[in-house]
């Protein structure tokens, strides 16, 4: 044993202040047979945290249904899901969050999280062809909010333009729920040729370890165990935490990466992400059942005297650690100096299972492999929990208790430009959404977003998705909207859902009442992906999203689903087509406005259950809205969400211009049948000699539909009575965003 | 007719170009990558968008620097075919190619959207095609940098020998303000160089090439050029 390992050795005081608990230092006590030296706490201190270890969390994600016929890889076994689309396609998608760094550097904090998920994908071997991102602010009146708004999206989006990704999708809600902690979450989507992936392994005693890519600096480091607690004054002083990305760098990582792995010497290859090299030479040794001697002295910095610990924990951004098959070193180095990055050998594989990092002879770590990684030695809790008094005390609204406005107007044009529901252009205007020519939503606007793939019959289409609200108000319940409603999505835009990726955004696990919120979620979410057959490929779980003085964010456990449309002539869009054309609701109007905008916002009543919902009525209603699109029989779909049926019918105007006569339900309050936001409703239009073939269809089905009225006109009118023109509409609509921005 | 597209580190659009000259226009095409210096006997180069060398200094600032840019210049002084489109239009200019510069849009933030041109000459390479009687084209921009400068004596010298390509305008074809997306001088979105034969645009036709994506107006400009080169 070198001098480095005997250093003064750190006590449990120092484990704590890296975030390990008392019992987690004697554990690693126990497994190493000898106190840690500095170094080595570190590794643990940053593997066992939440981010990496999901510690907290995964007895119950491993509830979650992962089976599914075209999964080629399930949650957990490589970087990202991949499933398995046809045509000896494969897609990798994945949603990870960001939001520790962007609540306190939104720009780099964003544009590092668009980075690390393209990474994701592309180190599989799958070319990213779109992303989408859910993004969650506090109050837009707050200066502190139009900060973090006008960061993120810039952080977004110079990063993912400049490496030349199209952003096709995505969602932005606010809430004074996030004034002190947004949520970032972005997602990537690839496409590979099913067999031509590659994992993220490692073996093969004496293959050469390459780490390849931009230099390693002093950022980051510690970031995964600063995401895993919660956000307080003292955070700004966490700062040297939040990484700085470059996305020229990533554009020839990727580049390089995927023309390195047609050489066919890479044995496996991993990204730096969370917890930098330390991570990824654990997690590809621990796959692989090998060893690996690291020489860290070998890797490229930017700054001098950079200490071990601090190399090895580095979460610089647009690296990726590559095993290849010894004797073929040149080819891998061609690549690399053809894009002129790094490629430097750090490392070697070694039988048996332990990782040695060196500084040239002295070894200054020395630790199993197994013992850092989730699966192995890394621990696993059960978290108490416990029902919040809110819950009981929502359950007893009743719409009777808010009076129903005389005049509904001012309510719809309040909605029409509430900045949860107005058009986001000014946020996606600054997104490249058409590099790559297979947006193919641009000009035919669809529920989801549908991203073509070239040279087949086939496209893709994305969604992501999470109601808030709903989840606070029920996690069971909410979270099973949340994959209906994604599912929903997919369903009007002529797709079949295939799987979802996760990204549970949460408060504090050790909070009880927190935790019951996150036990509820999972059980709602298992429930719908079971009943739309969509497994849960992977994903990413990020707790502490609280402050110290304002509480948890609210449960926000956002869905990226993936659907594949077979056939793109069945591709489905959202807008009114045709003058005349006539309006049917899919699904049943209820007599509920429960946490809807309207109440929410429009009343101010906030307690209040999660809207009317019947998974099995959800079931129903999308297989209808996929036989009546499969048979041609409608003009245009989209489904009834945030705002209400009245939304809905309005942003179906939009496109075209066209206005709609409709008739009320006389059995429920005009303001539940305009805003209320029951679920499982799609509003279709279809041209009126189509009528009775759609009526015929529908019938075969056991769903209620209604003839709500007629594209008609230049306003939108209610019982014949004008509530705003589209002219009018459309501009609270589409400028209410900028003008509270600016 | 064999078309180059030069790849710069960090171009993204190149295979955007690729894909409609090779599959929707069905002609040939290489690939010339940035560090050599042979344009492999090609009869038309293109510079594509993207974000050469990050784009962290001023756009094009350094891609002009490449080898191949070299080539590219000798080409296009002996009377070669050059088009570049967003960044490929910001590397002609910092190339002196071109005439003009790409400033900052006016909001100082990047723009992705639809915008409508008009051809303000229709006897280019690039325009040949495209109908008077068409009141405006659809195409896409996506450009943090693509607001036209230039003095008013060069303005002058362009406007009347034709030099103009496209400027912005609204749906009706009405050059307007309100339909100006970055500030640039006279609404200008394409320029020539005098001998007409380099010729850069911000908006990216290659967007809206293909039948799949619901706009084919971008079309029009790929088969002007065919027709002219070939004929």
């Amino acid at each position: 044993m070198s001098a480095t390992l005997n250093e003064t050795l750190p006590t449990a005081d120092t484990a704590k202040e890296l975030g390990l608990l008392p019992d987690e230092f004697d554990k690693i006590k126990q497994i190493l047979g000898r106190t840690p030296n500095f170094t080595e706490l570190s590794i643990y201190s940053v593997m066992w945290s939440e981010h990496c270890s999901y510690k907290n969390s995964i007895v119950w994600l491993k509830t979650l249904p992962k089976d599914g016929p075209h999964m080629l890889a399930k949650a957990g076994e490589e970087n990202a899901g991949l499933v398995d689309i046809g045509d000896g396609l494969a897609c990798a998608f994945k949603i990870e969050s960001h939001n520790h760094p962007s609540a306190l550097e939104p720009y780099q904090g964003a544009a590092t999280g668009v980075g690390g998920i393209n990474r994701d994908i592309f180190t599989m071997g799958a070319r990213p062809i779109a992303q989408l991102n859910s993004l969650r602010f506090g109050d837009i009146n707050l200066p502190k909010t139009k900060w973090l708004v006008k960061g993120v999206v810039k952080g977004i989006g110079d990063y993912g333009n400049a490496f030349g990704i199209p952003t096709v999708g995505g969602e932005v809600y606010f809430d004074d729920c996030y004034n002190v902690n947004p949520l970032v979450n972005a997602m990537s989507a690839g496409i590979v040729k099913v067999g031509e992936t590659v994992s993220a392994t490692s073996y093969g005693k004496g293959n050469p370890v390459f780490i390849v890519g931009s230099s390693t600096g002093k950022d980051g480091i510690h970031g995964a165990a600063f995401a895993s607690k919660d956000i307080t004054e003292a955070s700004a002083k966490d700062l040297p935490a939040v990484q700085v990305g470059d996305p020229f760098q990533e554009k020839l990582l990727l580049e390089a990466s995927l023309e390195v792995i047609k050489t066919g010497a890479v044995i496996g290859m991993q990204d730096m992400g969370a917890a930098g090299i330390t991570c990824s030479t654990s997690e590809m040794s621990a796959k692989g059942k090998h060893g690996m001697k690291i020489w860290l002295d070998k890797v490229p910095t930017r700054q001098a005297e950079m200490k071990a610990w601090e190399i090895l924990l580095s979460e610089s951004q647009e690296r990726m650690l590559i095993v290849v098959k010894k004797g073929m070193e040149k080819k891998v180095n061609a690549v690399f100096e053809k894009w002129d990055l790094n490629c430097v050998q750090i490392g070697e594989v070694t039988d048996g299972d332990r990782l040695q990092y060196f500084m040239g002879n002295d070894l200054v770590a020395d630790v199993p492999a197994e013992s850092l990684v989730l699966g192995g030695g890394a621990p696993v809790y059960k978290r108490d929990y416990k029902e919040p008094a809110y819950y009981a005390q929502a359950q007893l609204y009743k719409i009777e208790q808010t009076e129903e406005p005389k005049d509904l107007k001012p309510a719809a044009k309040h909605l029409l430009s509430h900045p949860n529901i107005a058009s986001k252009r000014w946020v996606y205007n600054q997104y490249d959404s058409m590099v790559g020519t297979v947006n193919m939503s641009t000009n035919a606007p669809s529920d989801a977003a549908v991203v073509n793939i070239k040279g087949t019959n086939k496209a893709i289409a994305l969604k992501v998705d999470c109601n808030s609200r709903y989840i606070n108000a029920n996690p069971e319940v909410g979270c099973s909207i949340a994959v209906s409603e994604s599912a929903r999505n997919i369903v009007c835009t002529g797709g079949e859902p295939s799987a979802i990726t996760n990204c549970l955004n949460f408060g504090n696990p050790y909070n009880p009442e927190v935790y019951w919120q996150f036990v509820g979620s999972i059980k709602g979410m298992g429930a719908a992906c079971l009943k739309f057959k969509t497994p849960v490929t992977g994903g990413n779980v990020s707790f502490y999203n609280q402050s110290s003085y304002e509480g948890p964010v609210f449960p926000t456990p956002t869905i990226g689903m993936l659907g594949v449309i077979e056939n793109k002539e069945n591709i489905m869009t959202l807008d009114f087509k045709t003058e005349g054309d006539i309006i049917y609701l899919i699904g049943e109007s209820q007599n509920d406005i429960s946490s809807s905008e309207y109440l929410y916002s429009f009343h101010k009543v906030k307690n209040t259950p999660a809207p009317y919902f019947n998974l099995d009525t959800e079931y129903l209603v999308q297989h209808a809205v996929k036989s009546v699109i499969k048979n041609k029989l409608i003009q245009s779909a989209h489904d009834v969400s945030d705002g209400g049926l009245f939304i809905t019918l309005a942003e179906s105007c939009f496109n075209k211009g066209f206005g709609f006569e409709i008739n009320a339900d006389k059995n429920i309050r005009k303001d539940a049948f305009l805003f209320g936001e029951a679920q499982s409703r799609v509003v279709v239009s279809v041209k009126k000699e189509n009528e009775v073939q759609l009526v015929d269809e529908l019938k075969k089905h056991d769903v209620k539909f209604t003839k709500l009225g007629f594209v008609k006109g230049k306003d939108m009118r209610v019982d014949e009575d004008i509530f705003v023109s589209v002219t009018d509409a459309l501009e609270l609509y589409s400028t209410s965003i900028e003008k509270l921005l600016t | 007719m064999k078309f180059g597209v030069v790849i710069f580190p960090g171009s993204n659009c190149d295979q955007d170009m690729i894909y409609v000259l090779r599959n929707v226009m069905q002609q040939e095409v290489v690939e010339l990558w940035h560090k050599e210096a042979d344009l492999k006997k090609c009869d038309f180069i293109v510079l594509p968008g993207g974000f050469s060398y990050g784009d962290y200094l001023r756009s094009g600032a350094i891609a002009r620097f490449s080898p191949i840019m070299d080539a590219v210049g000798n080409f296009a002084e002996k009377g070669g075919y050059v088009f570049g489109v967003c960044n490929g239009f910001q590397i002609l200019c910092e190339a002196r190619l071109v005439p003009g510069a790409l400033m900052h849009n006016t909001e100082r933030k990047f723009i992705c959207k639809n915008v409508f041109i008009k051809p303000q000459n229709y006897d280019t390479l690039v325009t040949n095609q495209i109908s008077r009687s068409k009141v405006s084209l659809k195409i896409p921009i996506a450009h943090g940098e693509g607001n036209y400068f230039n003095d008013a004596e060069s303005l002058k010298k362009m406007n009347d020998s034709g030099q103009i390509l496209f400027r912005y305008c609204d749906e009706q074809g009405n050059i307007t303000p309100e339909s100006n997306p970055n500030g640039a001088i006279e609404n200008i979105a394409g320029v020539c160089n005098a001998k007409k034969n380099v010729f850069g645009m911000m908006p990216h036709p290659e967007r809206a090439a293909d039948t799949e994506l619901n706009n084919t107006d971008g079309k029009l400009l790929f088969q002007s050029i065919v027709n002219l080169v070939t004929a």
